[in-house]
């Protein structure tokens, strides 16, 4: 297993985004409510919780495509959110080339459909930083897995973004490319001598291949459970709490490796029964 | 549409009865107006199709055709303009279907199938009643050249260069939109008042070419050629010029075609697009098995069914 250990940003400055005891309804059902985080810049964040938790509500709360009922979500002024949707509601036999998916990236920037010369070269780039290089004229179907989630890492990343925001960037992927997606985003929330690393915020179910290898981790059930980093966050009590289930958690190499409880059992009945 | 004694006079004018004059149609004033307004119907179809296609909207269309058709009925009992009575009744059936949708136990389906259902009987009732008999209703169910007059081809021409302006201004904007709805409207894209541009755009090319195409045909005109390129390309850009030039074709000889075959324009426009799609299937089916084969040869990236 490959081991990404992305160090604990330094914590500083004002807020990119802060909920400020957010609640969201659909109709008269409240899905999230009395959220309270922030994030500041640099801080690589994941949001984990159960299907039906509210995590995708949180995001859409975040990116303004969902106003509040009770609470605010105050976003830095002038503050660039770069949004990657989840691959699966993705329509993968769109008539798109990797080149048209970027370009969207800058919807009212010419009004002449023409990619311009300039901005081809800078869409080359973005996609040869992210290993996509001489693959703009592809179909997007004609890509591997982690092929297609760079090309929309890459749309977003034209945006110049200060938070990029992710739902459910694993979900579906093989484990080859959720360590490519990682490593990935490892990269772009690195600091360099240029300037600060993007902030980013992502959701996942997925607490051993991806959130324990987060700085900072959210347990997210209608509202925050815990936050914190994995070890402090990944406890059998949180878990519970945000799950529904127990869970037992290990140890491993330094990392929490969390475990359904009862997996003993389970295994036990059904070697009995192959035997 | 072709006056019965034309095949009959060409063959006593030429000593060989075998010989056909394929200038002949252009003496008429009235197939040129058709060729012309069949050309320009084709290739505004061609172009607002691209969007009909990737956004499943075909069966709006149909349903706006029928609409239309009973707002027409009624523009005529009325004496009203055309354009005037059959856009107000269109807009009004839009409005209609938005509201029933709405309430979530009736799908927008079926909310289609109710209202310009509705609406396509009582212009078919209006016609019997008060219409002059039925040489009228088949000319709107199944276009008519001969009911061209030179306004139409202006308002062909008006609705196509006002749909190119909008699609090459809001190019990026509608791609995003048609593409991926969520994602442009956080990105910045104004997704609803896109959406109403493509409906507006949709209706008015409905609007002006649904008497020579006809009610019954015109939804497939939508649709042939955007398909058709769709087979061609995997580029949205490329797509939405090809798919303009492919209608015009359809357009063009089908029309041409019809005047020698004795068969109504919008049928023989039809069956020209349906011959053209499915030899685009068959050939480019055979291309693109071939691409897929040889790409296990190489180590190139795999095709994922994602």
């Amino acid at each position: 297993m490959v081991k990404v250990d992305i160090p604990p940003a330094r914590l500083a400055g004002e807020p990119l985004v802060a909920f400020d005891h957010v609640s969201c309804a659909y109709g008269s059902s409240t899905v999230i409510d009395a959220v309270d985080f922030a994030i500041v810049p640099g801080e690589f964040v994941g949001i984990v919780g159960p299907s039906g938790s509210g995590k995708t509500t949180v995001l859409r709360a975040l990116l303004g495509a969902l106003a509040p009922v009770h609470g605010q979500v105050h976003r830095k002024a002038g503050l660039r959110l770069a949004y990657v949707p989840q691959l699966e509601t993705v329509d993968w036999n769109f008539p798109v080339t990797v080149r048209e998916v970027v370009s969207m990236s800058r919807p009212s920037r010419t009004w002449w459909p023409r990619t311009s010369a300039a901005e081809i070269r800078e869409i080359d780039e973005v996609l040869e930083r992210l290993g996509l290089g001489g693959l703009a004229g592809r179909h997007i179907r004609e890509l591997s897995g982690g092929q297609q989630q760079r090309v929309f890492l890459a749309r977003a990343l034209m945006q110049k973004p200060d938070l990029l925001v992710l739902d459910e960037p694993t979900a579906g992927v093989d484990v080859r490319t959720r360590h490519e997606v990682l490593h990935v985003l490892a990269d772009l929330n690195e600091a360099t001598p240029d300037g600060d690393g993007v902030a980013i915020v992502l959701t996942t179910h997925d607490l051993n291949g991806l959130a324990a290898h987060l700085p900072r981790v959210i347990c997210f059930n209608r509202t925050v459970i815990a936050d914190g980093s994995p070890n402090e966050v990944l406890r059998p009590y949180f878990l519970e709490r945000t799950y529904g289930a127990p869970m037992e958690v290990l140890q491993h190499g330094g990392m929490p490796v969390v475990v359904e409880h009862g997996a003993d059992d389970l295994r036990e009945r059904l070697s009995r029964r192959g035997a | 549409m072709v006056p019965t004694t034309s095949a009959s006079a060409s063959a006593v004018g030429a000593p060989d009865v075998l010989a056909v004059d394929l200038a002949e149609p252009f003496q008429y004033e009235f197939f040129r107006n058709g060729l012309v307004i069949a050309t320009l119907a084709g290739a505004l179809c061609g172009l607002i199709g691209v969007f009909v296609v990737l956004r499943n909207m075909s069966y709006i269309g149909h349903g706006l055709s029928h609409a239309i058709f009973g707002g027409a009925a009624l523009a005529a009992v009325l004496e009203l303009n055309y354009f005037i009575g059959a856009g107000l009744w269109g807009l009004a059936s839009g409005l209609m279907i938005g509201r029933v949708a709405r309430r979530r136990i009736i799908g927008a389906d079926a909310a289609i199938g109710v209202i310009t259902t509705a609406s396509f009987a009582m212009g078919l009732a209006l016609q019997a009643r008060y219409g002059q008999a039925s040489r009228s209703i088949d000319a709107v169910l199944f276009g008519n050249v001969l009911g061209v007059f030179p306004g139409d081809i202006a308002a062909v021409a008006g609705v196509g260069i006002v749909s190119a302006i909008a699609v090459v201004l809001l190019y990026r904007k509608l791609l995003f939109t048609t593409f991926d709805p969520e994602v442009a409207a956080v990105s910045g894209v104004r997704v609803p008042a896109m959406e109403a541009t493509l409906m507006f755009l949709l209706s008015a090319t409905i609007l002006v070419t649904v008497r020579v195409i006809g009610v019954l045909l015109i939804s497939a005109l939508l649709v042939l050629p955007a398909v058709s390129s769709r087979l061609f390309t995997n580029s949205f850009g490329r797509m939405l010029w090809l798919s303009p030039v492919l209608g015009a074709l359809f357009g063009g000889v089908g029309m041409y075609a019809s005047w020698y075959a004795d068969v109504p324009s919008g049928a023989v426009i039809i069956l020209c697009g349906t011959a053209a799609f499915i030899v685009a299937y068959v050939s480019v089916g055979v291309r693109r098995r071939a691409r897929v084969a040889g790409l296990d040869h190489h180590s190139g990236p795999a095709l994922t069914t994602g």
